[in-house]
Parts: structure tokens; C-alpha cells; sequence
């Protein structure tokens, strides 16, 4: 008999081993200095220069100017261009890939249009704004053939903007929405109708409702998004359209606007419509994958 | 004229063709099974009663009308899935009062309906719950209160307990066939398991290869098997090949050893191979019956309720299992044994021209 088990009384438990640090921690590491670095850090800076003013005074003057004309309507401007693509990329993305993905057409056409959407989601920021130029500028490929067309569209505006962000935000919206329209049973859809179930009811009581936390989540992504766009926006109008982050540009790097804690406060209000879109979102998605179980 | 009626039903996917010549009557209140393999039919002939697909050629008639054309939706057949198919976002209540709903049901009717329906089911208090928040069983229950909720002509269940455990699925199938006879509904039930089909139905459609093998009670179909491949797919049973040597008197010659059975030999002449084919359980160890086999034990199984002893036949090329009710006073043989086998004349059954395969194949095991 060893020393040790001659300590311990016959029948009694055995001695729980203390809690040690776990190796897996270490794997979390990076990913906790990454978002220190680049998340949290960040935050707090913009939180400390948001309530100072120039001389480094505490203030809250920088949110106050926030209701300011140019400001507000950046904030107005922002929410409007996101709101406009996220609802018209989530509706054509997801008509698209449900028409691919259960419409019953072939096969091949899944695969080109997921690969496409890979590939055209993460085309953002200055390549976007150039092909955008290239295509449909002054001086675009496109350009003579619309303007034969009888329509006049001009590059530097809110709709052309919209137009742009369309080609990254409903890629988005059919690749995250493929999963869910994937989990939508057949037995569904004929248990449904085996109950006398329209397809109209089919879709009203059971399809939509299962699909729309997914939708509703995923549209509030690419509300986010958009809302968080910069340089598609600024290379593509030089920087003259008003938008949040464009302001944030002018107020900190700007030459005839300049004012880093009126930057650093719509930063913050950035951080909070992005914070309200991440959480959303997360509840959104925990509801779809409890009925997922 | 029969309850339900399909007439001639084929069905083709491409080249391939899952059902051929399919003719069925089953009259009201009648707990008809369809039994067979993986890929044999029977799921795609119950999908074309409820309408998901449609016959080549053929028609499905429901109390003397012509459904073959009409959309699953216009058809008043209940069908409960293999999978329960219950939707995930509408509680149990919300499941079983669904087709009323969509039929436009008064509420207060649909609310007295779903009460009546999770009282047969017995789960009164689960009406809130979401199908996640139910085991598997109880889901198939709400599964088939679902599908009795619009009082189909026809119930159509599509091997609802082949999820469950074991124990759950013979509790399931009983309370299936109670409320099947207390609400007097035809029904329709798909299955591999034989036990099931035996125990559940009125009558039960052996299927092989998108073909009827054999329409008959359970008793017809395990006893006096139409084919091989019903003889060797319900139940357990020894094929084998045995060389007529009297037709008229019922005699034949097995692994070299004359044996009889009961009724004259029609299907080959003197001289001629059969298949023959017997139950496990018309065998018993001693010289009792007419027939009388001697062999060499190879193994003894124990099996729960009954003892499994294989033995080699004197040639040793022959196997046959011998099935004895378990005793904790019965004697068994040890292997190596030497044994005599016997067994009546009624337990021979002539079945046709003898398979090609190895003795050892044909001790086959459904």
C-alpha cells in the first residue's frame, strides 16, 4: 500500500483534482490581444477623446454638436443608405438564393452563384469604387449604352452609392441566409399541404415565420455593414457625400473641418448602432437555432 | 367496393422503377401494412395515396372517388413522417390545430379539437411546449394528433417509430393501433420491421423490388409464406434445396435424407429440385415428429426468450436452426453434439425453384 492510500478512509471519495490553468487558454490568446488591441483599446480612446475638448478639458460638447445640421444629417444620411441596402440586398439576395437553392434549378448554378457571392461580398472599398467608376463614370464601359437608354445617372450620389454598396450586400445576404433556406424541411412543406395548407399558408404560418429570425438578423449584418462602409463611399465621390464616416474623416483629417472630439463622439455613435446591430443580430440567431434543435 | 382503392399503380423515376403493378382493395377501418426492404416501394406508393407524387400509370381511389390528379392539399389523407415533420415554431397546440386552422375552423372548435386530441395522445399538459422541448416519442404522438386533427378518410403513417428505442416503440405502436381501432380510421403503414407489420395489421402487402410479393392477414403470411423472399424476409426461417422424389405423396430427399410434407409437391416432378423452407420453431431436438433429421450441433445461441441451436446436417454442407423456448431447466447439447431433428409434415413448406446460393446464405434472417 502507498503512502498516499493509506491517508484516505475506506468508501471515501476521491480527492477532486484542484482547478489547474488550461492549456486551451492558450489558444485564446491571440484572439484576446486582437481584440484589445483593435476592439477594446480603440473604444476606450475614442470614448476619452470624445468627452475632451482641445485643450483636453473634460466636456460633453463634442455629443452635443452631434444635433448640429451636417452632423445629424450624416447620421440621417448613413442610416438611410443602410437601411435602403440592407432591405433591398436582403430581399433580392434572399429571392436569389432561395430561387437557387430550392427553386429546383440546377445543381451547377448553386455552386457559380455561391462562389460569385465569396468573391463579390469581399469586393469592397476602393477596387469597388473603381470597377463602379470604370463601368458606369463619365467616361464608363456602360455609360453611352444607358445614357442610350434614356437614363442619367450620376456616380457621385446617394442612389449611385446605394447602387454600390448593392454589389457587396446582397452577396453577403446569400451567403449567410443559404444555411437557414437549406434547414427549411421538405417534410415541412408537405405536411403542410397533407393538412390542406395553401402554399400561401405554408409560407404565412410556417416557412416565414421559421426563416424571419435569420432574415430579420441578417438584414441588421448588412445594416451594419453598410453603416460601417468608408471607402467605397469616399473614393467613390471624392468625399463630398455626408455621411457618417466620411464626417469622421473630415473631423479628424480634415483641413477646413477639423475637430478630432467631434470625430471621436460620432465614432462612439457609430460604435453604438454597430453594438445595438451585433447584439440584435446575436439574439436573433440564438432564437433561430433554438428551433434548429 | 373497397375504401381505398389503387388500381394498377406504376411509378417510374427516369429508367428506374420504384413500383410495378401495384393493385390494392382495403376496406374501411382496415390496418393495412406495407412491408418490405430499403428501396422496395412502399414509401413511394404511400406518397402517391397522399399526393407528393404522382403514378405513371394507375389510380388511387378514395370511398369510390378518383383522387389519382388531385393536389395533396385536396385530399383529406392524414400522414404522419418517419421524421414527425412538426413545426418548429408553433407549440404542440399550435401542431395539432394547424390543418383546422388553415381550414378555417372556428377557434373555439379548433381549441375543443386540440383538448380532445392531446387527451388520446395522453399529453393534456404539454400543449404549450415546443416540439424541442418533447422526446422523441412524445413528438411522434403530437405528430399523429396532428394528422388525426382534420379526420382524414385515410391515415398514412410512414415508419413513424423507426426513430424511437425499442421499448418506446412497442408502447407507441400499441397506442397507435388502439386509437387506429377506436376511431375506425383505414389506415396505411409503412415499415421494415416485420414484428411491426405482424403485430399491427389487418392485413400486410409484402413489397420486393417496387412488386407486390404477397397481400395476406399475418397469420397467412408467415405461415404459409406465397414466395422465397417472403419466407425469408418475415420471420426467421430455414431455406433450403430438397430433390422431389414422390409428388403425389409429398416426398422429398433433403441433404440425403427422405423427409414429407404435408400436401403433394405441384410445382416440379419427381426428380426435380425445390426450395423448402421451415420455421425454426416447428423444429424440436428428439425423434418426435414424422420427419426426422440427423446432424451435428454447431452452436447454441441464447436469444432471451428463446435458445437458437444451430446444427450441421450429416453431409455438413446443410444448416438448420432449431428455435427452443428458453427454461432454466431445459437441457441444451454442447457443440459437437451428435442430434436428431424432427419436425411434422405441415411445418414443410414447397416454395419454387431453389435459389443459387450457398446453404449457409439461406438460413436467412429478416
Amino acid at each position: 500500500m502507498t503512502a498516499a492510500s493509506s491517508l484516505t478512509a475506506p468508501g471515501a471519495p476521491a480527492a477532486r483534482p484542484g482547478r489547474r490553468f488550461g492549456f486551451a487558454w492558450i489558444g485564446v490568446v491571440p484572439f484576446v490581444l486582437f481584440a484589445a488591441g483593435f476592439l477594446v483599446l480603440p473604444t476606450a480612446y475614442l470614448l476619452t477623446g470624445s468627452l475632451q475638448d482641445t485643450h483636453g478639458q473634460v466636456t460633453l460638447q463634442n455629443y452635443a454638436r452631434l444635433s448640429e445640421p451636417n452632423l445629424a444629417s450624416a447620421y440621417a444620411a448613413s442610416i438611410e443608405i443602410s437601411l435602403v441596402t440592407a432591405v433591398g440586398g436582403g430581399i433580392f439576395g434572399f429571392l436569389l438564393a432561395y430561387a437557387v437553392i430550392a427553386g429546383g434549378l440546377p445543381r451547377f448554378l448553386r455552386n457559380a452563384l455561391m462562389t460569385f457571392c465569396g468573391v463579390a461580398s469581399n469586393f469592397a472599398g476602393v477596387p469597388l469604387a473603381l470597377a463602379f467608376t470604370f463601368t458606369l463614370g463619365a467616361s464608363g464601359l456602360l455609360t453611352p449604352l444607358i445614357k442610350s437608354l434614356g437614363i442619367t445617372l450620376n456616380i457621385y450620389s446617394k442612389t449611385a452609392l446605394e447602387l454600390a454598396y448593392m454589389y457587396f450586400q446582397f452577396p453577403l445576404m446569400v451567403l449567410i441566409i443559404a444555411p437557414a433556406i437549406d434547414g427549411l424541411r421538405r417534410d415541412w412543406r408537405e405536411a403542410a399541404e397533407n393538412m390542406g395548407a395553401t402554399s400561401f399558408q405554408y409560407w404565412r404560418y410556417v416557412a416565414f415565420p421559421i426563416l424571419l429570425p435569420s432574415l430579420l438578423g441578417t438584414t441588421i449584418l448588412l445594416f451594419g455593414n453598410a453603416f460601417g462602409a468608408q471607402a467605397t463611399a469616399y473614393e467613390l465621390s471624392g468625399g463630398t457625400i455626408n455621411i457618417v464616416t466620411i464626417a469622421i474623416t473630415r473631423q479628424i483629417r480634415g483641413d477646413v473641418v477639423n475637430d478630432p472630439g467631434v470625430g471621436y463622439a460620432l465614432a462612439m455613435g457609430m460604435v453604438v448602432i454597430m453594438a445595438v446591430s451585433i447584439g440584435a443580430y446575436s439574439l436573433l440567431q440564438r432564437r433561430a437555432e433554438r428551433w434548429r434543435r | 367496393m373497397a375504401f381505398l382503392e389503387l388500381s394498377g399503380i406504376q411509378k417510374r423515376f427516369g429508367e428506374t422503377s420504384a413500383v410495378i403493378d401495384f393493385n390494392l382493395a382495403a376496406e374501411r377501418g382496415e390496418f393495412v401494412s406495407f412491408l418490405g426492404p430499403s428501396g422496395c416501394g412502399k414509401t413511394t406508393t404511400l406518397r402517391m395515396i397522399a399526393g407528393f407524387e404522382q403514378p405513371t400509370a394507375g389510380t388511387v381511389a378514395v370511398d369510390g372517388k378518383d383522387i389519382t390528379r388531385r393536389a395533396p392539399n385536396q385530399r383529406n389523407v392524414g400522414m404522419v413522417f418517419q421524421s414527425y415533420a412538426l413545426f418548429p415554431n408553433m407549440t404542440v397546440a399550435g401542431n395539432v390545430g394547424f390543418g383546422l386552422r388553415v381550414r378555417k375552423q372556428p377557434k373555439d372548435r379548433v381549441a375543443k379539437r386540440v383538448t380532445e386530441l392531446l387527451e388520446l395522445i395522453h399529453l393534456p399538459d404539454k400543449a404549450d411546449r415546443y416540439p424541442y422541448q418533447l422526446s422523441g416519442g412524445q413528438q411522434q404522438r403530437v405528430a399523429l394528433a396532428r394528422a388525426l386533427a382534420i379526420e382524414p378518410q385515410v391515415l398514412l403513417l410512414d415508419e413513424p417509430l423507426s426513430a424511437l428505442d425499442a421499448k418506446i416503440r412497442v408502447i407507441l405502436r400499441n397506442e397507435i393501433r388502439a386509437i387506429q381501432r377506436s376511431l375506425g380510421i383505414t389506415t396505411v403503414y409503412v415499415t421494415h420491421d416485420q414484428e411491426e407489420a405482424l403485430s399491427l395489421s389487418d392485413r400486410i402487402v409484402v413489397m420486393s423490388e417496387g412488386r407486390i410479393e404477397q397481400i395476406g392477414s399475418p397469420f397467412e403470411v408467415y405461415n404459409f409464406p406465397a414466395t422465397s423472399f417472403v419466407a425469408s424476409f418475415v420471420g426467421t426461417l430455414n431455406v433450403m434445396t430438397a430433390r422431389v422424389a414422390g409428388a403425389a405423396e409429398g416426398r422429398l430427399v433433403m441433404d440425403g435424407q427422405p423427409i414429407r410434407a404435408a400436401r403433394p409437391v405441384t410445382i416440379a416432378p419427381d426428380g426435380a429440385n425445390v426450395t423448402i423452407a421451415f420455421r425454426p420453431e416447428m423444429l424440436s431436438m428428439g425423434e418426435a415428429g414424422a420427419n426426422r433429421l440427423r446432424g451435428t450441433v454447431q452452436d447454441v445461441t441464447f436469444l432471451g426468450s428463446i435458445v437458437r441451436i444451430r446444427v450441421h446436417l450429416a453431409s455438413g454442407a446443410t444448416v438448420v436452426s432449431v428455435d427452443t423456448f428458453n427454461d432454466p431447466n431445459l437441457t441444451v447439447p454442447e457443440a459437437g453434439a451428435e442430434v436428431t431433428i424432427s419436425f411434422p409434415p405441415e411445418a414443410v413448406l414447397v416454395l419454387e425453384a431453389p435459389p443459387a446460393a450457398t446453404a449457409e446464405d439461406l438460413i436467412a434472417e429478416a
